[in-house]
């Protein structure tokens, strides 16, 4: 079996996150980048796969220099290999341009039974990546996967969205989704980490993954931030009695908070 | 110079660039284990003086078991990154730290360095992965840091050997397997392994310490103990047996009792941040940066010495003489950072939702363990004049 | 005016509230034409609600298997429509399924895509909040038929009644190896809460829970939000609570968009741990607690009549959504 996982490398979930002042794209910098968690347990899942069938597990990852660190932590927990595509101008990539480059990945991986990714990251993007990339590849759409079984040619998994619970059956090649309920991964070994070093990680930039596609014209991105203005500091909160509307009155707060 | 803000506070002189990636992924991997598994439950296991024996098997998964050995199942890491995962595990608790000293500096470098290949194939595979549970008889109720008068004996009788004494403070004693004995023979000091259930060996757990509540603590007795010759490590004549053995755990403990002094002085910080008292903040008063600002000045000194001294031994130079200096001064640094951390957090301080008073607690251990302060203090004494002053 | 397609949610006998709010955001931008996917008969069925709240064509995207399987007939009925006649954007509600559905029309039309706005104005522009409220953002598209996901809550429905066109897609069958089949669906099961650290929302008790059996309180509004339950230090000492649920100092550090405290007064080892929280609402008896001091909305009063209340609020506004 051949399985491709897709992981990001996303600021430490605890730190402050800002937005560059000069292209309003978010500041990695000075955050510290980790593995996405919940990439972290699509990784999980295929090595549990690889541990049942006879699997080959490669890793995919789109960013800058650093996303190898995320690659790596991968192979330490047991992936075999390391497709990396790092290059300048993704800098700024939309939702689109972000699947068409894993698509293009994926592609050079060759005959792939099974694309593994994370339903979200937790740096804000749209989580649509997967759904995007099984598009793009013509695989079925597997996403938001809270419990997954691959067998006799075929996937089949739980679907859990905020609208209840699906259960989703399709033919292999797939793309799954998985949610954060769905394993909880290992952490990588010593002997992983010490051996990950040795294992082979292909970095390709846009010309490798698209060599007939007009430099020029690349779109990294469709659409523009026109401002972005940081959220003011907390101001002094808003103190009420309960009069016995105290709940009502909390939920239209809430309401014009966008929370509920 | 960058005007940039500190990334890492407790870093501030980037220690963390000297360090290979693949020593810093050891790092992590270890605190971001106890972070998920020790950490939540710490305090409690504190208070009821609860060893998780249950996470020995997940620490062998990890590699941590004998990390820096070759062979048997075990990683074979270098000893920085030995260093720094006994860092993060007495940044946990020095009771972890010292079940896995213990582990794999004494009963599995012991095996490994002075047993024989059966010795090695029976115990080395078992006690790296956690299955099995080593400890390591040395110090005797009336024999601490003089060694060499040890009570303990173990005369032959036909092909085997009968073994009499008891051991003190022996840290794993009452869970442990197999322990690695040093008994008084004929021709000098040997060491034997003595398996749990052998006809004449017990075990006493020591109860109402002060220090080092998360691990055990036991007393061994043997009473007529009989062991065939096979038991004897084979390669190990005199006290430079056991003597190797804790320059291997001491090496861990002189970076374990820099975690202690981090975690505490993190707890510190952060407390100091959040404290308001006259309204402000208590870190913004000068006698709490005082504080802050000493500690952070010697922890970083302790941390840069164990690196370095991580390296020597990396290059297989390194020497009993600067392994005391490294000891005396990280163990005697941290106990006074955590309880200086400690006075920051004022009554809070005492309770165990905080770290800096149960790291003062178990580093009176550690300051004792292991060749006491005035051992070490001796030690470099004879090395810079010449002059043993031990007795 | 030119059409802004609108992707209608349903259950093939009512339309969402969400879809009302669609529909009134895009007559911002031109005329509401309503893309109903379903099984034949579904649009006759919704066509009257649809043109009271706005629209002003409703779209027939029907065929037995549309129901069958997941996100590619709407992607299929939307590309079509757009491919018909290209309108000035392309509305769908920003929930698990929409926002899949959005992005892959987007790549197939090569379009830009914007996520979960809350605000629009008519020239195109969208308001964002991203980061977990700590920014506004204004964005466009400048490539394609816009494709926009829309908070849902974010506008409010309004009537506009008016003619409506009824006009027929014929969706291409699906293509069972690049679709995934549905074969059952279920409500969500009762308890299934979030864990704690990846939660968005955080609903605690404290000591003033007061037993065990008060907890149910914390639940149901955690429940309602579709949250996860946390309790102080106290609360876990005291034996109301399990000790995995803890926050704070020597328990969980959490960040959640909104954290509700529920009878904890807040002592610095709880602030500790949820202090970072982007919202936090905190109901106590006290109202010298400490953590009134740093809730964005604090309530004095006994939570066990102001959180019952929040709960049937919420559990009745999700409801109609």
């Amino acid at each position: 079996m051949n399985i491709v996982v897709l992981v990001k490398q996303v600021p430490d979930s605890g730190a402050e996150r800002t937005l560059s002042t000069d292209d309003h794209t978010l500041d990695r910098e000075d955050a510290d980048l980790v593995l996405d968690e919940i990439n972290e347990r699509a990784a999980e899942e295929a090595l549990r796969l690889k541990e049942s069938v006879d699997a080959e597990v490669t890793v995919v990852s789109m960013g800058p220099d650093s996303a190898l660190e995320a690659i790596r932590k991968v192979l330490a927990m047991g992936a075999d290999r390391g497709i990396h595509v790092c290059d300048d101008r993704l800098h700024g990539a939309d939702v689109l341009t972000t699947a068409k480059v894993l698509a293009a990945a994926v592609r050079r991986v060759g005959d792939i039974d099974l694309v593994l990714a994370g339903n979200a990251t937790t740096d804000g993007q749209a989580s649509a990546v997967p759904a995007v990339v099984a598009d793009l590849l013509g695989l079925p759409q597997v996403t938001h996967a809270r419990e997954l079984t691959v067998d006799a040619g075929r996937v089949r998994a739980e679907r859990q969205t905020e609208n209840g619970e699906a259960t989703l059956d399709a033919p292999l090649p797939a793309l799954v989704s998985v949610t954060e309920k769905i394993n909880d991964p290992r952490y990588p070994s010593f002997k992983g980490i010490m051996a990950a070093k040795k294992k082979p990680v292909d970095t390709v930039d846009l010309d490798d993954l698209f060599p007939d596609a007009d430099d020029a014209g690349f779109l990294v991105a469709r659409t523009r931030v026109v401002e972005a203005v940081p959220r003011p500091p907390r101001a002094a909160g808003i103190r009420i009695t309960d009069d016995g509307s105290a709940g009502r009155q909390l939920v239209e707060h809430l309401i014009a908070r966008k929370l509920v | 110079m960058s005007g940039k803000p500190l990334k890492d506070p407790l870093d501030l002189l980037d220690i963390a660039s000297v360090l290979t990636d693949e020593e810093r992924e050891i790092q992590a991997t270890v605190a971001r284990f106890l972070a998920d598994r020790v950490r939540p439950h710490i305090g409690e296991w504190f208070e009821n003086a609860h060893f998780a024996r249950e996470l020995a098997p997940e620490l062998g998964k990890l590699g941590v078991l004998g990390m820096h050995l070759e062979g048997y199942g075990c990683a074979g890491t270098n000893a920085v990154s030995y260093g720094l995962a006994c860092l993060e595990l007495e940044a946990a608790d020095s009771g972890f730290r010292s079940f896995v000293s213990v582990q794999g500096s004494l009963s599995m470098f012991s095996i490994w360095k002075w047993g024989s290949e059966e010795q090695k194939q029976e115990w080395l595979p078992r006690l790296a992965a956690g299955e099995a549970i080593g400890c390591f008889g040395l110090t005797e109720p009336d024999f601490g840091s003089n060694p060499s008068g040890m009570r303990t004996r173990a005369v032959r009788d036909g092909d085997d050997w009968i073994l009499n004494g008891s051991k003190m403070w022996i840290t794993n004693g009452g869970i442990a397997d197999v322990a690695t004995v040093w008994a008084q023979t004929e021709d000098g000091v040997r060491g034997f392994l003595v398996p749990r259930g052998t006809p004449g060996f017990t075990t006493q757990d020591i109860k109402q310490k002060m220090s080092l509540r998360a691990s055990i603590t036991s007393e061994l007795y043997f009473d007529n103990v009989r062991l065939p010759d096979s038991a004897r490590l084979p390669h190990a004549q005199g006290l430079r047996g056991p003597l190797s053995c804790l320059n291997e755990a001491r090496f861990g403990i002189l970076f374990g009792a820099v975690g202690a002094g981090r975690d505490s002085l993190q707890a510190a910080i952060e407390y100091a941040d959040s404290r308001v008292q006259f309204d402000k903040p208590i870190s913004a008063f000068q006698l709490t940066q005082k504080k802050l600002a000493d500690m952070t000045v010697s922890l970083g000194g302790a941390a840069l010495l164990a690196v370095h001294l991580g390296r020597l031994k990396d290059q297989h130079r390194i020497r009993p003489e600067q392994i005391s200096v490294g000891k005396l001064n990280n163990v005697r640094e941290a106990i006074a950072i955590a309880r200086e951390c400690r006075t920051i957090l004022g009554a809070n301080g005492v309770s165990l939702e905080y770290s800096p008073l149960r790291h003062a607690n178990n580093l009176e251990s550690v300051l004792t363990y292991e060749g006491t302060g005035e051992m070490h203090t001796l030690v470099v004494g004879q090395a810079i004049t010449g002059q043993a002053a031990f007795r | 005016m030119p059409d802004v397609l609108v992707l209608v949610d349903h259950d093939g006998e009512r339309v969402h509230k969400s879809t009302y709010e669609l529909l009134a955001a895009a007559r911002r931008l031109g005329d509401p034409a309503a893309v109903v996917v379903g099984a034949p008969g579904t649009a006759a069925r919704l066509k009257e609600s649809l043109a009271r709240q706005g629209a002003t064509s409703v779209y027939a995207a029907e065929s037995a298997e549309a129901g069958e399987f997941l996100v590619t007939p709407a992607v299929d009925a939307l590309e079509l429509a757009v491919r018909e006649a290209p309108p000035a954007a392309v509305l769908v509600s920003a929930t698990t399924d929409g926002r899949e559905v959005a992005a892959r029309l987007a790549a197939r039309l090569d379009s830009g895509l914007l996520i979960d706005a809350v605000d629009l104005d008519s020239s195109g522009v969208v308001t964002q909040i991203v980061f977990g409220g700590s920014y506004t953002v204004r964005s466009q598209v400048t490539h394609g038929v816009p494709v926009i996901t829309v908070r849902p809550g974010a506008f409010e429905p309004e009537e506009h009644p008016g003619e409506v066109a009824e006009r027929a897609l014929t969706l291409p069958a699906t293509d069972p190896a690049a679709s995934a089949r549905i074969t059952a669906r279920r409500a969500a099961p009762a308890g299934d809460r979030p864990g704690l650290t990846e939660a968005a929302v955080v609903v605690s008790g404290g000591r003033g829970v007061g037993a065990a059996d008060g907890f149910k309180v914390v639940e149901e509004l955690a429940d309602a939000l579709g949250g996860a339950v946390g309790a102080s230090r106290a609360a876990v000492d005291a034996g109301y609570y399990p000790h995995q649920f803890q926050v704070g100092q020597t328990g969980k550090s959490v960040s959640p968009q909104l954290y509700i405290a529920l009878g904890i007064s807040g002592a610095i080892q709880h602030l500790a741990g949820m202090q970072t929280s982007k919202t936090i609402v905190a109901v106590n008896k006290d109202p010298e607690a400490p953590i009134l001091d740093l809730a964005d909305y604090g309530v004095v009063g006994d939570l066990f009549a102001v959180a019952p209340q929040l709960t049937q609020e919420v559990a009745a506004r999700r409801a109609v959504g």
